[in-house]
């Protein structure tokens, strides 16, 4: 009896001292299409962790991963899971924004804090910013007002704007439209999902605009970057994008997609070592090139490792815990990087190109800065 | 909108309503020859799809892949009509949408396990990848144009077996009193098995010649099917000559609505709330069309004679 009892004492502070240790959630998309982008950065996350040799900030990590399906109510029920069942210290999510907006206020009321390592909705930067939530990726509008300034510095005179019609198309309209400020020939908004795009590249043959500005985001764009190309106006206009032709989408546009432009924060061609490294890890390991998803999850694990070390593992200080995580303590892959007052990236923007590389794949390479240590423009409303 | 501009509109929207038939065509079979409502018929047409994705990969040829994808499609409909739909005939409408409800899942999930989630393409044939100069500015390619030839070949074909021969009369008459023709001998169970086949085999052809147009993704045949369900309600269920000039219909209603709606709207509003409007009006269209055809013609515009 005496030894049962041994055993069971044995145990017990076995599992208080397994409490010690980090538990992460990871929301993210792996169902339907999406889910590309989910595996990117599930996959970027696991490569961060792998290299830490499964210990986040020296503690043993378990990962628990959660799929939402694309769906709000499925997302909010998995992460009350997460906070009441697994009593995670971190919830790392989502890849969409709709997704991110119903679990921000539920993760963030019970003061965990929660890292996006892509969704960067305006309320959330703005109003709505809270002392518990940290962005790895950029505010949504960011991409696309880095298009319009572009737009706007190579004296582009005339624009033919096509998004899909829901919030984030509109969303990308108005981005554009802040610093471009010439000519707006049409805006065309497509149903979500758009199969058939000739009906509106008929519409850009006629409009003679110089520049297409387009969101079209996983298997829209696919569709539409061919399209588009078969109709011969890939030569007389100039294709600027956001998240249309990125490392998700190209395996299936290949050269259809070459030549064309997108804008963001990194591209896996940027030339820094720890960035390099990083990219050749990753293809090794899961065999295709990462976009700037899987970048972005992969500095979520490296913000929460250099926060996590500067407290000593001492997680219930949510205070020094906060400070450790504005002071961003690491190197991240894209370079300089700093957290505004509202807890989103101050970083650079870029054009990007898509090329194909010499072993035939094709990937975004970078063809100029647009913005230098960007912020977005919703930090003022932040109150923080 | 110029008169350059609205021709090749109007073109664009028989193409897309030549698409739409090829889908609608299986689905008015079935639905008006056996009385089966079918969810899963667009899950056949994502099969065709992928298996013609998968023998291209095999065979490097478009055409083997199409002929190998559509002997497939056939055999896989025909085992999904002895497993599931065969015990589903003589139920009431409604288990027989949750059934074909279930496959849609069951399918769309097994076809993500198996080629993953990401969007496939398939390069459109060599002969057919030349393209005709439309205007100084657009290309139209020619492999639509072979599709507009292709929808209309299939349609004129459809039509002949089911209006001239001995098996579209049998089709007709199991139709009308499906009891009858089994009492003058004839076994009703095995024409439905082939109209069945048949109609998997249709929706699989016009999955694998959209691929090369409309990419290939789990879950691609799900809102064409409501499209196509709309079709066969236009045009009246069970007949083909319905079925393809409603298709042509919609096809057109939807494509000259999407370019026209906006600038419609730019008469009476003003430029920001027409933007608004024109793309939710221009996507309901089609279904205020078949409220007004249901309003008026409840039969649908060309309802197939003596059909139940």
């Amino acid at each position: 009896m005496k030894k049962i009892l041994g055993a069971l004492g044995a145990a017990l502070l076995a599992t208080s001292a397994q409490a010690e240790d980090l538990k992460i959630g990871l929301v993210v998309t792996l169902s339907g299409p999406p889910a590309v982008l989910g595996k990117q950065i599930e996959d970027g996350f696991k490569l961060a962790l792998e290299k830490m040799d499964g210990k986040i900030g020296g503690l043993d990590t378990e990962l628990i991963v959660v799929d939402s399906e694309l769906k709000p109510d499925v997302a909010l029920t998995r992460v009350k899971g997460l906070l009441e069942k697994d009593e995670v210290d971190f919830v790392v999510g989502s890849v969409f924004s709709n997704v991110l907006g119903a679990i921000y206020k539920p993760v963030t009321r019970s003061e965990t804090f929660l890292i996006s390592p892509n969704a960067g909705p305006s309320t959330v930067a703005g109003r709505n910013c809270s002392p518990y939530f940290f962005s790895t990726s950029y505010q949504n509008n960011q991409n696309f007002e880095a298009l319009g300034q572009h737009a706007q510095e190579q004296g582009i005179k005339s624009v033919f704007m096509m998004t899909p019609n829901y919030q984030a198309g509109r969303d990308a309209v108005e981005g554009f439209k802040k610093y471009f400020k010439g000519e707006i020939t049409d805006e065309v908004y497509t149903p979500l999902g758009h199969k058939d795009f000739s009906p509106e590249i008929a519409q850009m043959s006629t409009s003679d605009a110089e520049a297409l500005f387009t969101f079209m985001p996983g298997g829209m764009g696919v569709r539409f970057v061919k399209q588009f190309r078969e109709s011969g106006l890939a030569d007389k206009m100039k294709f600027l994008s956001a998240f249309t032709v990125d490392e998700a989408t190209l395996p299936a546009q290949k050269d259809a997609a070459l030549g064309f432009f997108g804008a963001t924060s990194w591209a896996p061609s940027l030339d820094l070592p720890q960035s390099k490294e990083f990219v050749a890890a990753f293809e090794e390991k899961y065999g295709y090139i990462p976009g700037g998803f899987a970048m972005q999850a992969y500095d979520a694990a490296q913000l929460i490792d250099s926060a996590v070390k500067a407290v000593d593992g001492n997680l219930s200080d949510k205070d020094a815990l906060r400070k450790a995580l504005e002071a961003a303590d690491f190197q991240s892959l894209r370079g300089d990087f700093s957290f505004n007052n509202n807890h989103f990236p101050i970083q650079d923007f870029y054009l990007l190109r898509v090329a194909q590389r010499e072993d035939g794949k094709y990937w975004t390479e970078i063809d100029s800065k647009i913005f230098d240590d960007y912020t977005d423009s919703f930090a003022a409303e932040c109150k923080m | 909108m110029t008169p350059t501009l609205f021709l090749i509109q109007l073109l664009n929207g028989v193409q897309f309503g030549v698409l739409l038939f090829l889908i609608a065509a299986g689905l008015t079979l079935v639905f008006g020859v056996m009385g089966f409502i079918n969810l899963a018929h667009g899950v056949q047409y994502m099969i065709g799809a992928y298996l013609t994705f998968m023998f291209y990969q095999l065979t490097g040829n478009f055409f083997s892949a199409l002929l190998l994808g559509l002997i497939t499609a056939l055999i896989l409909g025909l085992a999904l009509e002895a497993l599931v739909f065969r015990h589903l005939y003589d139920r009431d409408h409604l288990d027989q949408v949750l059934a074909t409800f279930g496959i849609i899942l069951f399918v769309n999930e097994a076809v993500k396990v198996i080629w993953g989630p990401a969007t496939l393409t398939l390069p459109t044939p060599e002969i057919l990848s030349a393209s005709l100069q439309l205007t100084d500015n657009l290309k139209y390619p020619v492999y639509r144009l072979a599709l507009i030839a292709v929808g209309a070949a299939v349609a004129l074909g459809l039509y002949l077996v089911v209006v001239k021969t001995r098996v579209g009369m049998l089709i007709r008459a199991g139709a009308s009193n499906a009891e009858m023709v089994s009492a003058l001998g004839v076994n009703i169970r095995r024409l439905f098995t082939i109209v069945f086949g048949f109609g998997a085999m249709l929706a699989g052809f016009a999955g694998a010649m959209a691929a090369p147009i409309f990419t290939i993704e789990p879950g691609m045949g799900d809102d064409l099917l409501i499209v196509a369900f709309v079709v066969i309600v236009i045009g009246g269920i069970g007949s083909i000559r319905g079925a393809f000039i409603a298709a042509l219909l919609i096809g057109l209603i939807d494509t000259l609505g999407r370019s026209l709606a906006t600038d419609a709207m730019k008469l009476i509003f003003d430029a920001s709330a027409a933007n608004q409007i024109g793309p939710s009006l221009a996507s309901m269209l089609i279904y205020i069309f078949m409220a007004a055809v249901l309003f008026f013609r409840p039969q649908g515009l060309f309802p197939a004679r003596g059909a139940a």
